[in-house]
């Protein structure tokens, strides 16, 4: 490990929370003024945070709050060994790892919802995670390397040879960032028709910890759209602000246009964009390596 | 040798025993108990004696004058054909004669003529043997102990069923020595004949019951399995004729011309595709489930399906970028896709594990086809990770099957509470399955790189899609066994103790080998590559691999040392969850009921409905039979892949034979 790695995970590990929620709150925001509505506060989702954690904590039974904190605890060490620059396909799996967890801690309280989110959960990874691990793959085509810190040290931003690898993981992250047409599992609409899905019977402090692991996981998740812009050059840096910020902006427009699609939809639509999109390009690296 | 041969042997002479043995006693417990650990510590010490005392790296060569044995031999090879002939009549299943018929008597001709062997030494000791042996005599033994219990249970509950457990051990004991006879050959007529030995003995064991569905289903396994040893036979009779060799070592010296090889290499991996239940053939294994219990686990695990894929790794080097290759990759690929979208749709245990079964050899085929070092690296390292996890997943099904009546995943609600012996078991065995610190995840990572390194994107598109189906289907498993029902209570498991013996040890190794797996991999995997590879074209050694395996920085290729210890942090962190447990649940907390809109009737099993009263729930898992059901699904791969291998058969058939 580097000193810069080292400074990279310490600066994720103290202030990815705050950034992600800053991000979400800009992000409700947009989302309020494109409905017409004023809109919480910037600082609303840290607040809310804060006082989750502060509440009673109570629990449907005794492993629910161990899952869920396991959850969180991987969540954090999938994206702390990105920030370190490590390989990417490991902080994929480590992710997979963290998802089960908090399926099991879903699956573990027995009721109906919470159930029904749990496998609407396992099929929305069942339905991005080709996408994932074939993203992983266009990098390595790419930059001739799984690690992070290999796949930045180009002198070209990856997107020029990776656009299908770009548009898929788009959709990847419609799902990761929970928005609406693609928000099955839960939701941060209250219009749901699931309700909270697998989070439903989390409360208090260890809903706290699952929101948590979700501002660390969309942390990653931008992250990794963020390896699509940066290069060795200091100045990418802005290009993937930039990038970010356009991002977070057509998921809001997404959020915004598109009705909620069944299940049936979100795995088809995610396969066919995973094959052709992420297929095609993987095709096209494969040609161009040999 | 003569640990070999005892090896070899001593299985033979336990199920000889024990087939008189007919009644459960404590002298026949005491035999398999016997024979299993004297057969396990038999292969562990010639794993060290081998390492310690012969000459490993290049393989050790015994017995290259044997007139008297291919007597033997042509002999039982007799008998197997006469024992197929009287079944068949008995059952009205003629078609089947032919098949035994075809591949018999070439090998009978062959060994009484002396064709069948030149002076090169019939059996030979490398690091994949020694790999091999291990992990039948291991697992294969441990399985042999758990029978012990099961069938005593087996028995208690199907009283219909006629009482011959003593030829069910014998048989079980039979069929390890037949694999370690087949690990072990070199000459390709004895591999034939052990081959068909673990044909006849899978056959004999599905159709233990009886049952008018057990006797359709061993025939059907039968006659794959057949047509796969007319495969091979037909490769034999190339090789001795138009080749003039005896020996798979004396093929492998070929593999850089690959004009010359097509025709054998072909036909011996058909042979592999039918025994490894690589789709279309993927039938038979699925229809051996109504056998019971330890014999499945054997199939699945140790023996049977591992021989096709041990001679298909064997036969890797020959394999990179030829039309063999090409028919073994796509094949296993699709099937390792296709069987693990079908493995969602069924609900019975026993089924899930036989269609996980299907799909993981699916992957060890694909790396095998996919002839590169790394491939076979992974391809190996998965064939151990999987013996061990999925027999352990086999023997906690079926103990739970004796404890409570059903292996239906629906029921094993709530396990962790009830269980919670099995459910260690059953959730160590799924984690080993599809997570990642544990073994099958890592091969799986390795498998992927080396697809990507090959450049073969359907390979690559087949793993990532098949992956992502195969975390669907265990993790909605776990989850039905984490799920607990409030106010539910352990319940005793009668699960006897012998069965514990075979269980704990598997469940440590699976959380050992994903510690020590680059001791294995360094020890035999890697040598047992570079050897392997030394002579073929191999055309991709990528530079990762020769920096991991000469530099001695990363011990294999994929994975480097410090991905390594993150992952073993992993676990670490996974095995002190229990100890991380019991400190948060120290402090006292309120306990509330589950969220049910508010009709919660007060115990959470049950709600009020519209008319006030009071419904149970029930919860179910998905099973997706509208998208990829068997019906819908399964013929469609059936032709698909059958048309593929008829096709790709012929071209390697006419191209072999003729130009």
């Amino acid at each position: 490990m580097t000193e810069y790695s080292m400074i990279s995970v310490i600066i994720y590990l103290i202030f990815a929370p705050f950034i992600v929620s800053i991000l979400s709150g800009v992000d409700r925001i947009v989302t309020a003024r494109m409905q017409g509505r004023c809109g919480p506060r910037l600082l609303q989702p840290w607040f809310d945070l804060i006082k989750l954690f502060s509440k009673e904590s109570t629990a449907v039974n005794g492993i629910q709050k161990i899952l869920v904190m396991a959850h969180c605890f991987f969540a954090i060490f999938s994206g702390a060994i990105f920030f370190a620059g490590g390989d990417i396909l490991l902080v994929l799996f480590a992710l997979t790892m963290a998802e089960v967890f908090l399926i099991l801690g879903a699956y573990s309280v027995n009721a109906a919802y919470s159930e029904i989110g749990a496998q609407r959960e396992l099929l929305q990874m069942m339905a991005y995670e080709p996408m994932t691990l074939l993203t992983a793959a266009g990098f390595y085509l790419s930059a001739g390397s799984f690690r992070v810190t290999d796949i930045i040290s180009g002198n070209v931003p990856l997107i020029l040879k990776m656009p299908g690898f770009f548009i898929g993981f788009c959709f990847v992250l419609v799902v990761k960032l929970r928005k609406s047409p693609f928000d099955l599992a839960t939701s941060h609409h209250a219009n749901q028709e699931i309700i909270k899905g697998l989070t439903g019977d989390l409360s208090g402090p260890v809903y706290g910890f699952s929101l948590l692991a979700e501002l660390y996981e969309e942390a990653l998740m931008l992250g990794m759209a963020g390896l699509f812009f940066l290069t060795s050059d200091r100045m990418s840096i802005i290009a993937v602000f930039i990038a970010i910020a356009v991002i977070m902006f057509v998921m809001s427009l997404i959020d915004n246009i598109f009705p909620r699609v069944k299940w049936e939809t979100l795995l088809k639509t995610e396969w066919i964009v995973t094959f052709f999109a992420g297929g095609g390009n993987l095709i096209i690296l494969s040609l161009i390596r040999k | 040798m003569s640990v070999l041969s005892f090896l070899i042997l001593f299985p033979f002479f336990i199920a000889f025993v024990l087939f008189f043995l007919k009644k459960d006693s404590l002298v026949r417990s005491f035999i398999v108990f016997i024979g299993a650990a004297g057969e396990l510590s038999l292969s562990v010490y010639f794993a060290i004696d081998s390492y310690l005392y012969h000459d490993i790296e290049m393989g050790t060569f015994y017995l290259s004058e044997t007139h008297d044995l291919d007597m033997l031999i042509a002999a039982l090879e007799l008998c197997l054909m006469l024992v197929v002939f009287f079944l068949a009549v008995k059952y009205k299943k003629y078609p089947v004669m032919i098949l035994s018929a075809l591949g018999t008597i070439p090998a009978l001709y062959m060994d009484l003529t002396g064709k069948s062997t030149t002076m090169a030494s019939h059996i030979k000791v490398d690091h994949l043997t020694v790999i091999m042996v291990l992990v039948v005599g291991v697992v294969g033994s441990l399985i042999c102990m758990y029978a012990v219990g099961y069938i005593r249970d087996y028995h208690r509950h199907h009283k219909e069923f006629r009482d011959r457990s003593g030829y069910f051990l014998s048989l079980l004991f039979a069929f390890l020595g037949a694999m370690m006879g087949l690990i072990s050959s070199d000459n390709l007529t004895w591999m034939f004949f052990f081959w068909e030995v673990t044909s006849v003995c899978s056959f004999l064991l599905i159709g233990y019951s009886r049952t008018p569905e057990a006797v359709h289903n061993s025939f059907r396994a039968l006659w794959m399995n057949l047509l796969g040893g007319c495969a091979f036979m037909a490769a034999i009779i190339f090789c001795i004729y138009v080749m003039e060799i005896t020996n798979i070592s004396q093929l492998l010296v070929y593999a850089s011309l690959p004009t010359v090889t097509v025709f054998p290499v072909a036909m011996l991996a058909f042979a592999a595709l039918t025994k490894s239940a690589q789709m279309p053939f993927s039938g038979w294994l699925l229809g051996a489930m109504v056998a019971p219990t330890p014999s499945s686990a054997l199939l699945h695990s140790a023996t049977m399906v591992k021989a096709g894929v041990y001679l298909l790794l064997r036969l890797s080097p020959m394999m990179c970028g030829t039309y063999a290759g090409t028919m073994v990759a796509v094949i296993g690929g699709f099937t390792f896709f296709a069987a693990s979208l079908l493995a969602i749709t069924v609900s019975d245990g026993k089924k899930v594990l036989a269609y996980s079964t299907v799909s993981n050899l699916g992957l060890i085929t694909a790396a095998a086809g996919c002839g590169m070092e790394e491939a076979v690296w992974a391809g190996i390292m998965l064939l151990i990770f999987h013996s061990v996890t999925k027999s352990m997943m086999f023997m906690s099904v079926g103990a739970y099957e004796n404890s409570t009546g059903s292996r239906d995943v629906e029921d094993m609600h709530g396990m962790i509470v009830r269980y919670p012996r099995l459910a260690f078991i059953m959730t160590i065995g799924i984690f080993g399955m599809s997570v990642v610190p544990m073994g099958m995840c890592v091969a799986k990572w390795a498998a992927l790189r080396a697809f990507i390194d090959s450049g073969s994107v359907y390979l690559t598109l087949f793993l990532c899609f098949g992956s992502a189906s195969t975390i669907f289907y265990w993790i909605k498993w776990l989850g039905k066994i984490f799920s607990v029902s409030r106010g539910s209570e352990r319940h005793k498991d009668n699960v006897p103790a012998v069965e514990w013996i075979a269980m704990y040890p598997l469940a440590i190794l699976a959380m050992v080998l994903c510690l020590v797996y680059p001791l294995i991999s360094a020890l035999a995997v890697i040598p047992y590559i570079q050897n392997a590879f030394s002579g073929s074209v191999s055309r991709l050694v990528t530079a990762a691999f020769e920096s991991g395996s000469a530099g001695g920085e990363g011990i294999i290729a994929a994975i480097s040392t410090e991905d390594f210890i993150i992952m073993g942090v992993m676990l670490i962190c996974i095995c002190l969850l229990p100890v991380a447990m019991k400190m948060v649940n120290s402090v006292q907390e309120r306990q509330v009921l589950s969220y049910m809109s508010g009709f919660n009737s007060g115990n959470d099993r049950s709600f009020y409905d519209s008319h006030g009263e009071e419904k149970d729930q029930w919860l179910s898992n998905w099973y997706m039979n509208g998208l990829f059901g068997e019906k819908r699904l399964l013929p469609f791969c059936l032709v698909l892949s059958s048309a593929f291998v008829i096709s790709m058969m012929t071209v390697c058939a006419i191209g072999g034979l003729f130009i």
